[in-house]
């Protein structure tokens, strides 16, 4: 019997402990279940309030219910008057004295913590990367490093991360849950942050200031490998010659889609390599990320495939409306087509200058050739 | 000859011309809750709309542009145009008659508020028919409102801008109703509490309003004269905006909900056949809550950047409001206890709010806490948070309002059963709605997105809200379908259905268009229960029976505001071919002249003679 009882108990807790995991949301995505160090201090302060808050609340809904029960009108009673209290100089001041005191619980750590997600004393030693919020992509300039990339950051693991934040346009605003949370970029002022996560991983960010019609399809990730890892990535990153972008044994429409690239003038708004132009994404490792434009396709964990890429570069505006994009001169023109673009699709797709890629971090994506 | 019967053999355009030139408080409110009730089912389709695009992953229901335009709109109706109207629409109700007074001071402004209210909403929303509603949120945050294309954030601009000089006059003109216009022995200290929510509010109003007011004209020009003062790349800056909005947005919050816990202090009292808990507590938490509802703005920016000393000082002034905010939610549990409890319609919205607004407040702290907040911010989180302030405070409130003073508005009492069924497939379609929105926004869904993408495990938790809005629309319906029954087969019933405490209860039914034949005298707080405990049934008069002054109805503040709605949109379209500025001139003329008008023509109102209110009286 008791055996039983048990098992019923760990079924219980087990089945208990599954919907809360399943309840946090996606792994890397959710605040509930933190990567970095930001995450961490603000879940401990989601649950410190979140805590007195319940106690409040049970105090005050077992008041509650209690006078319901007890002083709820009974039948034949409807002409009771019952005695006309003024009010109770103890329980007033109780009750404003109590949650003064609970209010400092919480008071005190978020001053802490405030300045502490604040602190900038590491800046100068540490890696700092220049973030640009742009409509509807994010762009990230690794200015000692040399390196420009966009809508995947990579970063080393355990060590504090820089990011200082602008935007090109409107408001925008930086947020990946399980690493840290939010910090907006304006058009007028740098805004600093730093990052710091916890273990390789592929985290999910997304842009949490409303900034147009494709404000929800502005997804980017943050790479977390480890710093042999990084070096590796930023030796490979700076030894990408824009001219050269071409592999040795590339087939013959990668080459076409090198020369098409010039040809349509993409190269004027995405730069491959380190130059600094940043109209459109940066497209120096196209080929390593695992979506176009961020969010296509827009199951999380699927890879794009070269259809997905095509009909992107044929149709950017229904894919993701208001880009930039939209205004490209190749769309009106009438010499490109399907092929071109496939050939395009093709030469970006081999753009793969790092070993270092997704995968290296947890992604388990492989980009298909 | 009562005043009833006479309306009976008015005809259609005899009564609509009656409403158009009124200045009786009484019809004002009726003009408000019309209004508002018009704009509370658009912005509910709206919100309907909204829950329908996002109960699946990527849905295509509207798109993403059009999206960005109803949430705008939703956001911006509810505040503005439906909330804002209804509080108004209980004020006008209710106000005059609690403090013993005849009209509020300003008969003709109160009129002209409403008409600038109503056009000004009715501008705004002729935007869906000319191009496109705003889609910058409701917030309207630069540069983002300043480079959306189209004109749409240009109906944002002028509509707001004329309803809201409407909100401004309506606020002037409470504040000088309550101080100057009590009856006799109605000191600060014995007036009700819905009527000192009703004076703080009106503080904040002044105070609040012309942030937004200068921050729409900043907004204007730069949109329609070229101006830069949101443009970085000019010298210009943003964050301007966002504080200026915040400064007026934040007591904005507070406008809404003190009136709201000003008629739950008039309900539980009296269904509880007790006298307020700690009155002066009540008074002095209501003072607080609207003076630390001017020191926190900030604490909408928390992510913006104000660098961590801003950001320590606004969270705890923020955490200070849960103080007087707690001592409120205790004050009515020990108003219930030890009462004789009766559960009706009224009550039950005022008992719902208990729990619901106890969470908002709650979450209100844990939002309060920046570097939390740096994950709630611009999440589903926050989305909860607000909803579960102005739904679980102000609207429960204006349904139990409603239900509480519709006998003395409209002389008939609300069908109980409907009134029960609105409650409780509202009540839970909104927890439904909302409670799990707050896991939504942790989980990494930021509002305002047209669209979520599938595999983020964010599937479930939409599709329980949506459920939840539809079971809130059923509950909105049926009230509808309550008011109807209730109007065209509910019975007329007393002055006094609920054995009320306050002196808008010792005024007969249907309410004299004067309110009080004589003045009445106050001799403390719940001026109406003291007299009952006494055995008598009405109040000693504080003035002997005379000719009562009242004021004359005028069609003038309509064509003030018609010419002020015209004239937004030469102002909107100057832009596109100067030609328009014709139309900016007619309807400035129009406003300008009614104004010349009013100020060069006396009009000293009417009296009504002793002789004919001895008639009345028989």
């Amino acid at each position: 019997m008791k055996g039983w009882m048990g098992k019923i108990r760990v079924l219980f807790l087990l089945s208990l402990l599954t919907f809360i995991l399943s309840g946090c949301g996606k792994e890397n995505l959710t605040a509930f279940l933190p990567k970095g160090y930001g995450a961490e201090v603000s879940l401990d302060l989601i649950i410190l309030p979140l805590v007195v808050m319940v106690f409040v609340f049970l105090v005050v809904m077992a008041i509650f219910v209690f006078v319901l029960v007890r002083f709820r009108q009974k039948k034949g009673q409807e002409d009771f008057i019952p005695k006309q209290t003024e009010g109770n100089k103890v329980l007033e001041v109780v009750w404003t004295a109590i949650p003064i005191l609970l209010l400092l619980i919480i008071a005190v750590p978020t001053v802490q913590a405030t300045f502490d997600l604040a602190d900038e004393s590491s800046k100068g030693d540490a890696l700092n990367i220049n973030v640009t919020g742009n409509q509807y992509w994010w762009h990230f300039n690794y200015d000692e490093q040399d390196i420009q990339t966009s809508q995947d950051l990579y970063i080393p693991t355990g060590e504090r991360v820089y990011l200082n934040m602008m935007s090109s346009d409107v408001i925008h605003s930086f947020w990946v849950p399980s690493i840290t949370g939010k910090m907006d970029t304006n058009p007028e002022n740098e805004n600093t942050m730093y990052i710091e996560a916890n273990e390789e991983g592929v985290y999910y960010g997304k842009c949490a200031e409303f900034c147009g019609p494709s404000h929800s399809l502005m997804d980017f990730k943050i790479i977390a490998v480890s710093p042999e890892e990084f070096e590796t990535w930023v030796a490979d990153m700076q030894n990408v010659d824009p001219e050269e972008t071409v592999a040795q044994d590339a087939t013959e429409a990668v080459q076409e889609g090198r020369e098409l690239f010039d040809e349509y003038s993409c190269i004027n708004c995405h730069a491959i390599g380190s130059s600094p132009t940043a109209i459109g994404p940066n497209l120096t490792n196209f080929g390593d990320r695992t979506k176009v434009a961020g969010v296509i396709p827009s199951a999380v964990d699927e890879q794009y495939s070269k259809e997905d890429l095509v009909n992107w570069i044929l149709n950017p505006d229904e894919l993701k409306p208001g880009n930039k994009m939209t205004d490209a001169g190749y769309l009106s023109d009438e010499s490109f087509g399907e092929e071109e673009a496939s050939k395009i699709a093709d030469y970006l797709m081999q753009l793969q200058p790092s070993e270092i890629t997704p995968d290296d971090a947890g992604e388990g994506l492989t980009v298909e050739q | 000859m009562s005043s009833t019967t006479m309306t009976q053999k008015q005809g259609f355009a005899a009564t609509l011309w009656d409403y158009l030139t009124t200045v009786d408080h009484k019809k004002i409110a009726v003009l408000y809750l019309i209004g508002g009730g018009f704009f509370f089912i658009l912005g509910g389709l709206e919100a309907l709309a909204i829950r329908i695009q996002l109960i699946q992953p990527n849905n295509d229901f509207v798109s993403n542009g059009f999206y960005n335009e109803i949430m705008t709109m939703h956001g911006t109706t509810m505040i503005f145009l439906a909330a804002m109207p209804l509080i108004f629409a209980l004020m006008n109700a209710v106000v005059p008659l609690q403090i013993g007074a005849r009209d509020v001071a300003f008969p003709f402004l109160n009129s002209l508020g409403f008409w600038l209210f109503a056009f000004g909403g009715i501008l705004l929303n002729c935007s869906w028919f000319l191009g496109g509603a705003p889609d910058a949120g409701w917030t309207a945050y630069a540069p983002l409102s300043v480079v959306s294309p189209g004109h749409g954030v240009d109906f944002y601009v002028l509509g707001l801008q004329i309803s809201g000089a409407g909100t401004l006059i309506a606020g002037i003109n409470f504040l000088v109703t309550i101080i100057n216009m009590r009856a006799p022995g109605m000191t600060y200290m014995r007036m009700p509490l819905f009527t000192w929510t009703t004076f703080v509010v009106s503080a904040l109003i002044l105070f609040a309003f012309p942030a937004l007011t200068i921050g729409l004209f900043l907004l204007m020009f730069d949109r329609l004269f070229g101006s830069g003062f949101f443009d970085a790349s000019l010298g210009g800056n943003s964050i301007i905006w966002e504080h200026l909005f915040w400064i007026f947005g934040h007591p904005e919050v507070y406008i809404l909900i003190l009136p709201a816990f000003g008629v739950f202090s008039e309900v539980i009292p009296t269904f509880s056949k007790k006298r307020l808990f700690g009155y002066t507590a009540m008074v002095f938490a209501t003072v607080l809550i609207g003076f630390l509802g001017f020191m926190v703005w900030a604490h909408h920016m928390f992510t913006v950047g104000m660098g961590p000393a801003a950001n320590s000082i606004f969270a705890v002034a923020t955490m200070a409001i849960a103080v007087p905010t707690g001592i409120k939610i205790f004050n009515w549990l020990f108003t219930l206890w030890g009462g004789n409890i009766k559960i009706n319609s009224a009550m039950l919205w005022s008992l719902g709010f208990i729990p619901s607004f106890t969470i908002g407040g709650m979450t209100g702290v844990m939002v309060a806490t920046a570097p939390a907040d740096y994950q709630y911010h611009d999440s589903y989180f926050v989305v909860a948070h607000f909803h579960y302030v102005i739904v679980g405070g102000v609207v429960f409130a204006i349904f139990a309002g409603l239900h509480y003073w519709w006998p003395k508005m409209f002389g008939k009492i609300l069908n109980e059963t409907l009134g029960k069924i609105t409650f409780w497939t509202f009540f839970f379609g909104f927890h439904l709605t909302f409670m799990i929105q707050h896991f939504l926004g942790l989980m990494g869904m930021p509002r305002r997105y047209a669209v979520y993408l599938p595999n983020q495990e964010l599937e479930l938790g939409n599709v329980i809200s949506t459920i939840g809005a539809f079971l809130m629309a059923f509950g909105a319906i049926v009230f509808v379908i309550n008011i109807i029954v209730t109007t065209t087969k509910g019975e007329q019933v007393s002055g006094d259905p609920w054995n009320g405490r306050t002196l808008e209860w010792a005024i007969p039914n249907p309410v004299p268009h004067y309110n009080f034949k004589q003045l009445p005298l106050v001799r403390g707080l719940d001026a109406l229960w003291i007299e009952k405990t006494e055995g008598r049934k009405e109040l000693a008069p504080a003035e002997p029976l005379d000719d009562i002054h009242m004021p004359n109805p005028s069609i003038l503040p309509f064509v003030m505001s018609l010419g002020l709605f015209i004239a937004g949109f030469g102002f909107i379209y100057q832009v596109d071919h100067p030609s328009w500025l014709i139309v900016l001139f007619i309807g400035m003329g129009i406003t300008l002249g009614t104004m010349f008008i009013r100020s060069i023509k006396d009009d000293h109102g009417h009296h009504i003679h002793k002789e004919d209110l001895d008639e009345e009286a028989r």
